[in-house]
């Protein structure tokens, strides 16, 4: 009897954490799922999100203010995506390098205003769990779905915003049409430049957000590095998750539930070697991609700069 | 009849120089920029970087042995990159080759160095080659872009490294010690790399610089080089003239990483002697797996091209850490550079293109198409 308690405390504990660590996962994974229909591929995410981590955690921490602390992560994150989108639309470049170079440039940059403002590890006070009326009473589903803070709802609230835009809208029909054949779609007079500076950066927004909701919702610290390649598997969930919202929604609640549980395998003490258990979903994620490379096809002009036809 | 195709490459090569050149210009400026924002004078700083970089015989010393893992991970990147093939793995490649070779060196401790040192450097090629392989198996035959199958490798690496250097590879004075710290045991001293002059320099810059040379014969002097650069242009032509395109696919991430997997055993027989793990890669590569990216780009994918690229990089990486000491500047400043430095590059082929496109516009217009010619009547 005390070993059910016991057990199902444990699992309430695994799922709780699992859906809130899917947060950062969902803000920059569909975030670059736009980006990718719209047929930009963006591999800086990583450095975006550091960039927009500190920005929030700077602002909240000197302002006492986590909104002005959201909003300067939205703005960082936007300029770094503008940026992508002119060295990846204007000037055509290969993206998956320049990608590489925003990596580079956020990683330093963060740790240099880091260690040049804070200079020590300091903690801010996040955002505060909202308990849902009602909803968050209810046994097991009410701490698992229903007491998070209010980063962890928006997060989950985008994915049927994403898929909406995506399928529902004049301008998802376009960013959609630019991703598949910019040419047929610039002929119908849609401006391909124009819908791709637009996805990359409110691509660079969402992850500014991804960024602010480790710094200020769900770690509340900042230090060199602090997304430690999440970024990086952003992008890969987007191919996981076959470009659709949903898709990327299994993906980002896959990656969480397995680091949640290796989490708690950790503190139950239990005799399985977490670095065995962190490296299962990447193995998956190969695996998946092994699979859904021989039937999901991916936007055609993916990674493809367009200019117009002579 | 005018010739002017027999003109071009030298303004290929022109701009081959005066690309990186102006890159360098600009990032050093955005540099300056930031320095002032951090009150720092900018050409102290840049003297402080230029000293500590170049300034003696054992800082010299130290910007080679830098550069030497920044240079065979910029070789690989040479081959996979005119493969047509995107290879963001070398930090794992590095730390799977690491692994091979340390795990040889400690499995016969009491064996002689003639033979261990080869046969370590051989293990870290072929682990490498294993980490790149399978990318490029996956890419030819599953259709998995080989960008996002490279970075879930470098993931597997760093957790794999983690669990062999916290549990089976342990150094056994760390398992009887509280603090656990995560390194292996420190290798017999018989199978360090020789020093080639009294100083930090070691057997492996050289071994980087014939690498180089090998892949630059292998890339433009053999079928197998020729091949490899044909996919890279066009796949379907290539098909089309009876290449294997996938074999090629395969073999170009495959020694890609290779060179990233010898750049990791080096790295461990040269350097650190041991392997050690702070959790992440970079702890162990120093970002070296990313830092060939850029050097091999600096030296605009040529593995001759790539040799004073490295050495520029090695020399600002250790130079960044003169600055750090002289005037409390992070070093981060230059990686938020290096970065900058990239994005520059890759944005300026815009330029040549356009010139390219220019060139062929004219002599279109110079040398009208035979056809055309003989239609008249």
């Amino acid at each position: 009897m005390n070993s059910d308690l016991m057990v199902l405390t444990v699992l309430v504990g695994i799922l709780t954490s699992g859906i809130r660590l899917a947060t950062p996962y969902l803000y920059a994974s569909i975030g670059e799922t736009l980006g990718q229909r719209s047929g930009v591929l963006n591999l800086g995410l990583d450095g975006q999100m550091l960039l927009g981590a500190f920005a929030a955690f700077y602002v909240a921490f000197t302002t006492g203010n986590l909104w002005l602390g959201l909003l300067a992560a939205i703005i960082i994150g936007g300029l770094m995506g503008l940026a992508m989108a002119f060295v990846s639309v204007t000037l055509q470049a290969e993206q998956g390098i320049s990608g590489i170079g925003f990596y580079l440039f956020g990683l330093g940059l963060s740790d240099l205003l880091f260690q040049e403002t804070l200079g020590t590890v300091e903690t801010v006070k996040g955002f505060p769990p909202i308990h849902i009326p009602i909803l968050s009473d209810l046994p097991i589903l009410g701490p698992v779905l229903f007491s998070h803070n209010i980063m962890v709802y928006m997060a989950y609230l985008l994915v049927p915003i994403a898929w909406y835009i995506l399928n529902k809208t004049v301008f998802g029909l376009k960013i959609r049409s630019v991703g598949e054949n910019p040419a047929a779609a610039d002929s119908l007079g849609v401006s391909v430049g124009r819908v791709r500076y637009v996805t990359v950066t409110f691509a660079g927004m969402l992850s500014g957000l991804a960024g602010a909701s480790l710094s200020i919702a769900l770690l509340n610290v900042f230090q060199q590095n602090l997304t430690n390649g999440i970024g990086f598997i952003a992008v890969a969930l987007v191919y996981f998750g076959g470009w659709r919202p949903l898709g990327v929604l299994i993906g980002s609640l896959l990656f969480s539930m397995v680091n949640s549980l290796q989490l708690w395998v950790q503190v139950l003490g239990l005799p399985i070697p977490s670095d065995i258990a962190v490296m299962m979903p990447y193995v998956l994620t190969i695996l998946v991609l092994v699979v859904a490379g021989q039937r999901v096809r991916g936007p055609t002009a993916l990674g493809k700069p367009f200019e117009r036809g002579e | 009849m005018k010739n002017p195709p027999l003109t071009t490459p030298r303004i290929d090569k022109l701009y081959n120089i005066l690309m990186p050149l102006l890159a360098t210009l600009l990032a050093l400026i955005v540099g300056s920029v930031m320095l002032i924002l951090l009150g720092v004078n900018p050409i102290e700083a840049y003297k402080a970087l230029l000293e500590g970089a170049f300034g003696s015989k054992n800082a010299i010393a130290d910007t080679i042995v830098k550069a030497t893992p920044l240079l065979l991970v910029g070789v690989g990147i040479c081959i996979a990159f005119r493969g047509g093939v995107i290879n963001i793995g070398g930090e794992g490649q590095l730390v799977v080759g690491a692994l091979s070779a340390t795990f040889l060196g400690l499995s016969f401790p009491d064996a002689p160095g003639w033979l261990i040192i080869p046969l370590a450097l051989l293990a870290g090629f072929l682990g490498g080659a294993v980490w790149g392989g399978i990318p490029g198996v996956l890419k030819a035959y599953f259709n998995v872009n080989e960008i996002l199958s490279t970075i879930m490798m470098n993931q597997i690496a760093v957790q794999g490294m983690n669990f062999l250097l916290r549990g089976p590879m342990i150094d056994p004075v760390q398992l009887e010690a509280a603090s656990k710290i995560p390194q292996t045991a420190r290798l017999a001293r018989l199978f360090d790399l020789p020093r080639l002059v009294p100083t930090r320099l070691h057997l492996g810059a050289a071994l980087a610089i014939l690498a180089a040379i090998l892949v630059y014969i292998l890339l433009w002097k053999t079928t197998t080089g020729y091949r490899i650069r044909a996919v890279g242009l066009n796949q379907y032509a290539s098909r089309y003239a009876g290449i294997n395109v996938k074999r090629y696919i395969v073999l170009s991430l495959l020694l890609s990483g290779a060179f990233a997997g010898l750049a990791g055993a080096v790295q461990v027989y040269g350097v650190n002697h041991r392997m050690f793990t702070d959790g992440s890669a970079t702890g162990f590569t120093g970002s070296a797996g990313f830092n060939g990216i850029v050097a091999a780009l600096f030296g605009q994918l040529h593995p001759i091209g790539t040799i004073p690229a490295s050495f520029f990089f090695g020399g600002l990486l250790v130079g960044a850490n003169a600055m750090q000491r002289a005037m409390q500047v992070p070093s981060a400043l230059i990686t938020a550079l290096n970065g900058l430095l990239v994005v520059f590059v890759v944005s300026s082929e815009i330029f040549r293109r356009r010139l390219t496109r220019k060139r062929m516009m004219q002599i279109t217009e110079e040398s009208p198409p035979v056809i055309e010619a003989e239609a008249t009547p």
